[in-house]
């Protein structure tokens, strides 16, 4: 059951529109160091050979997106010539001419309508309640608003700079052809996005059980449990062929150039440290801030020598690698370690007890929160790929939707000091209460009556415990699962 | 979704694209030596904080006039002192007397732009809330899209918070005082009216409008009894506010004359620039302006100032009701901007609060005219660097209030409230035809503009003809503003003077 066709064009087109006039009033606004960086690969990708791309050093911002956004970046020079040529000079560092800004900024606005055209596939497979008396009630229009209209995209994107939308396109597509079933659709744009940007890694293992689980085990038995026989080969061959035949368009000109392991030292930079510049809010900056107080208590208290501490302070806003006073450093390994622990019991779920495509995504969710917390110089925007996934099961579920206020409200206020400078200060405060006035009000309306359907009437079981839990479950550390089973 | 939750949204949406286009530049930003509008409102702050009072409105060695003198009305002088006692406290170089003269940077920006927003949200925002949820008419759906088009109204934003000025304090008082006479509460808009005029002389455009409807009034309740006492009570509201905002200037005749003398430049001659008025139009054919002398172009321009408002002005007194009332203001603001002394092109902001005010019941002709008032700017905003803003707010406008308002199906004959018309002239028009012409004349109009923007951005004039685009602007929203001007008449004055039950008041 579809949302509502009639008249949906109009009203989605005049929120698109909305939003994208915002995007234009904001080109005049502050950009960060991240403007740059793709100027500068701009600059990369249009005046030097492929075999140059990934040893070039001229500037600090070295290119660190795996092939396919390179190539991406190739695309958008040869547009960026007609503006201004000057920006495509690799020795131009800084160069900000207001026809670069204005590239720049049109490029990522333009890029974006992918992510409107994943937002409408996924307000398609939202199932709405009973048919609800106007538009603005129903769930999917909630969701095409908290979608194109999300806080963080929109600062993140338009004002800091960054070309997450058109990369969540991709990805949210993805999650829509897995809902429409057209799971080799989905494979693919998955495995093009991962060779876009590969922090996606965080939700691979989401993906790769589920694909192994719901789409090459063709049927189960009646109890649930595997049916081996059922395991289709020809499927995982076709998933095997997509995959390989991505990954091998994108490195393989790499692999031929014999340059394999300088890409990957440039996409997996680990000698970054444990936390970014700003610190994300993660579990890794609650283990800092510890050991920096024990640290300190340490020394009031005489127990610790000052001069055999280390002397870098990890609050310096620098990146680089720090050893820990008190509490044991952390290794890479270790940080792997944890997300793995912490994500295991909701890919174990989805195993044994698939929900669906619906399962699927709660998972892709819990995956991208476990990596947050626990992963290796994560950034704070990486929070956006827990948010947004939840948006779409935010407005066919109560419990979730509960989750979701909580998380994208917590997530867009870390998100706060990516804008630090006075003029933008008024409107990413008026952004945030627009969408979260917004989010609060239309979720709390959609479920007054408790009914949504898909979800089940009224809370689950488990549903009390989890509105509880539901801040304890932001830290992946206990996940939701479903008693009733969905049909992918 | 609750009321009060749509009407944040919107108040939201507003306040961001005052914010976003406060990102922009403002008049005369790093034109030494006179700048711009920014400059002089910072220079009256200077003025105000380090001079007594006697001195704001003369030309003494510390306050040279030919340099952003003083041109408002007090309550102007007294907000500028209110905001320099802000600045002082911040950083006192932005006000330090003589030294601050084309003071610029990007902290002193911010506060002059926060002052702005903080005046909207003090006095016009609330206003436009109230009367869109309390005042007019429709279902939530109407009240709510109305709310939030005459937020998102170009015209105002760009001035206020682009080029920069204040016109949303006293366009907010104005607001009030309709508001006020609205709701029966005729005391209180007098005095939010008397504040509006001491804000801004511009509002005396909206003066007459309020004479007469209040006349009117008393007229109904009977000239010898409740009629008399609400006249009288009017009267004192009217002199003591008066009073009281020109309290510092009234001791001293001399003051008071020159602040008068400051407030109407007769010396300054019947226009300035380019602006989309009658005399400047009229002067591309024949130089009024040098073929006449400047009293004989006061006589004239009141004179047909006069004439053209007093059609509504009978009307207005005959019915005073709140329709006609705003209409009245419509038609009142429109004529004074048409054939008035001295008008400059911001002045039409004084028509556009009224049509805002017309959303409800005529959506189609009010979003043109307000399109058409943000295009009459264009040559002040290409100046002040604001077009990018300005295609893209205007866009916005047009595109949500003929979405919102299913504008564009709603050009029949009643739906115009022409119908009167028709009956009383005897035209019988072809219904299907008027509404396709209407249509089409509103497209081919949009797409003039349009037009006109681009090539006015994007080309450059020839040598010979260096004002050729400004011209054809004023012109075309020259031509528009007549055709408005005789169709709001038209409406107003066709109105059947019997009260109708089902009609609005």
């Amino acid at each position: 059951m579809a949302a509502p066709r009639d008249g949906t064009l109009s009203w989605f087109l005049a929120l698109t529109l909305g939003v994208s006039l915002i995007k234009f009033l904001l080109i005049k606004a502050y950009h960060s160091t991240d403007f740059e960086v793709h100027r500068n690969w701009l600059a990369i990708t249009h005046s030097l050979p492929v075999s140059k791309w990934y040893f070039e050093e001229t500037s600090e911002w070295t290119l660190d997106y795996p092939p396919f956004f390179a190539w991406f970046e190739y695309g958008l020079s040869h547009i960026a010539k007609y503006f201004d040529e000057e920006m495509l000079v690799v020795q131009n560092l800084t160069y900000a001419s207001p026809a670069t800004i204005l590239f720049q900024r049109l490029s990522v606005i333009f890029t974006d309508l992918v992510f409107v055209y994943a937002v409408k596939e996924c307000c398609k497979c939202v199932q709405g309640g009973k048919r609800p008396r106007d538009i603005l009630g129903s769930p999917s229009f909630v969701l095409a608003v908290l979608l194109l209209w999300n806080f963080g995209l929109l600062i993140v994107d338009h004002i800091h700079f960054q070309y997450n939308g058109f990369l969540f396109g991709v990805f949210l597509l993805s999650v829509a052809r897995h809902f429409q079933g057209r799971h080799l659709e989905g494979a693919f744009l998955f495995a093009v996005l991962l060779n876009l940007k590969h922090i996606y890694l965080y939700i691979a293992p989401a993906y790769g059980i589920y694909l192994l689980r719901s789409f090459c085990l063709i049927q189960d038995n009646s109890d649930g449990s595997l049916k081996w026989r059922n395991f289709s080969f020809i499927r995982l061959a076709a998933l095997g062929i997509i995959v390989c035949s991505v990954f091998a368009l994108s490195f393989g000109p790499f692999l031929a150039l014999d340059q394999l392991p300088q890409v990957l030292s440039r996409l997996f930079p680990f000698k970054r440290g444990l936390c970014h510049a700003y610190w994300a809010p993660n579990f890794w900056a609650l283990y800092n801030a510890a050991d920096k107080a024990l640290s300190v208590l340490g020394i009031k208290l005489k127990l610790l020598d000052v001069a055999k501490l280390p002397k870098a302070s990890m609050t310096g806003g620098l990146v680089q690698e720090f050893q820990h006073s008190v509490l044991p450093s952390v290794s890479p390994l270790i940080t792997l370690i944890c997300t793995l622990i912490s994500v295991s019991p909701a890919l174990f779920s989805i195993w044994h007890r698939p929900c669906g495509a619906r399962g699927f995504l709660r998972c892709c969710v819990i995956c991208a929160l476990g990596s947050f917390l626990f992963g290796w110089h994560v950034h704070e925007k990486a929070i956006l790929m827990a948010i947004l996934p939840l948006s779409i099961l935010a407005v066919e579920s109560k419990d979730d939707a509960g989750v979701f206020l909580i998380l994208a409200t917590t997530g867009h206020l870390s998100l706060f000091p990516l804008l630090f400078t006075t003029p933008e200060f008024p409107i990413k405060i008026l952004l945030m209460l627009l969408f979260t006035l917004y989010s609060f009000t239309s979720l709390k309306r959609l479920f007054r009556h408790g009914v949504a359907a898909g979800r089940g009437q009224g809370s689950s079981p488990a549903g009390d415990s989890e509105q509880e839990f539901g801040v304890v479950r932001l830290h992946g550390l206990v996940h939701s699962h479903d008693p009733q089973r969905y049909e992918p | 979704m609750e009321t009060w939750a749509v009407a944040s949204i919107c108040v939201l949406l507003g306040l961001t694209a005052r914010w976003t286009v406060s990102l922009n530049s403002y008049s005369g930003a790093s034109k030494a030596p006179m700048f711009g509008d920014y400059e002089a409102q910072r220079h009256w702050q200077e003025v105000t904080f380090n001079l007594p009072v006697r001195q704001w409105y003369f030309n003494t060695t510390d306050n040279d006039l030919k340099y952003w003198g003083l041109d408002y009305p007090p309550l102007t002088a007294f907000h500028s002192l209110l905001c320099a006692h802000i600045a002082n406290l911040i950083n006192p170089d932005w006000i330090e007397l003589h030294k601050s003269r084309g003071y610029e940077s990007p902290a002193h920006k911010f506060f002059m732009r926060a002052t702005v927003i903080f005046a909207d949200v003090l006095i016009y925002i609330p206003a436009v809330v109230v009367y869109c949820l309390y005042l007019a008419q429709g279902s939530s759906k109407t009240k709510s899209s109305a709310l939030l088009c005459i937020l998102l109204y170009p015209g105002l934003i760009l001035i206020d918070n682009g080029h920069f000025q204040y016109n949303s304090v006293s366009l907010g008082l104005a607001l009030w005082g309709v508001l006020g006479l609205g709701c029966g509460h005729d005391l209180l808009g007098s005095l939010a009216f008397t504040l509006a005029l001491s804000y801004k002389q511009m509002e005396l455009y909206h003066a007459l409008p309020f004479f007469w409807y209040l006349l009117g009034k008393c007229g109904k309740l009977g000239l010898t009894g409740k009629g008399l006492i609400l006249l009288v009570k009017i009267s004192l509201t009217v002199l003591v506010s008066f009073a009281l905002c020109w309290l510092p200037f009234l001791f001293d005749p001399q003051q008071t004359l020159q602040v008068i003398h400051r407030l109407f430049p007769m010396a300054r001659g019947l226009f300035e620039d380019k602006v989309a008025n009658v005399w400047c139009s009229l002067n591309i054919l024949v130089k009024i302006k040098t073929l006449l002398s400047v009293d004989t172009q006061i006589y004239l321009s009141f004179g047909t100032t006069l004439l053209a408002v007093l059609p509504s002005s009978i009307k207005l007194l005959m019915k005073p009701t709140f329709w006609q009332f705003r209409l009245a203001l419509m038609n009142s603001s429109l004529a004074f901007f048409l054939f008035s002394f001295q008008v400059h092109e911001k002045s039409i902001l004084l028509a556009a609060l009224p049509a805002c005010l017309l959303l409800n019941e005529l959506p189609l002709m009010s979003v043109w005219f307000l399109h058409t008032s943000t295009f009459s700017m264009l040559p002040l905003l290409l100046k002040d660097n604001l077009f990018q803003p300005y295609i893209i707010t205007s866009l916005g406008f047009i595109v949500f209030s003929l979405y919102l308002f299913s504008a564009v199906d709603r050009s029949s004959v009643d739906d115009l409230r022409l119908g009167p018309c028709c009956r009383l002239t005897g035209t019988n028009f072809l219904w299907f035809s008027f509404s396709t012409v209407v249509k089409l004349q509103f497209a081919l109009s949009v797409l003039t503009m349009a037009g006109l923007s681009f090539m006015s951005a994007a080309l450059e004039p020839p040598a010979k003809l260096p004002d050729l685009f400004p011209v054809l602007v004023s012109a075309c929203a020259c031509v528009h503003f007549l055709g408005f001007l005789l169709y709001f008449n038209l409406v107003q004055l066709t109105e059947s003077p019997r009260s109708d039950k089902k009609k609005i008041n």
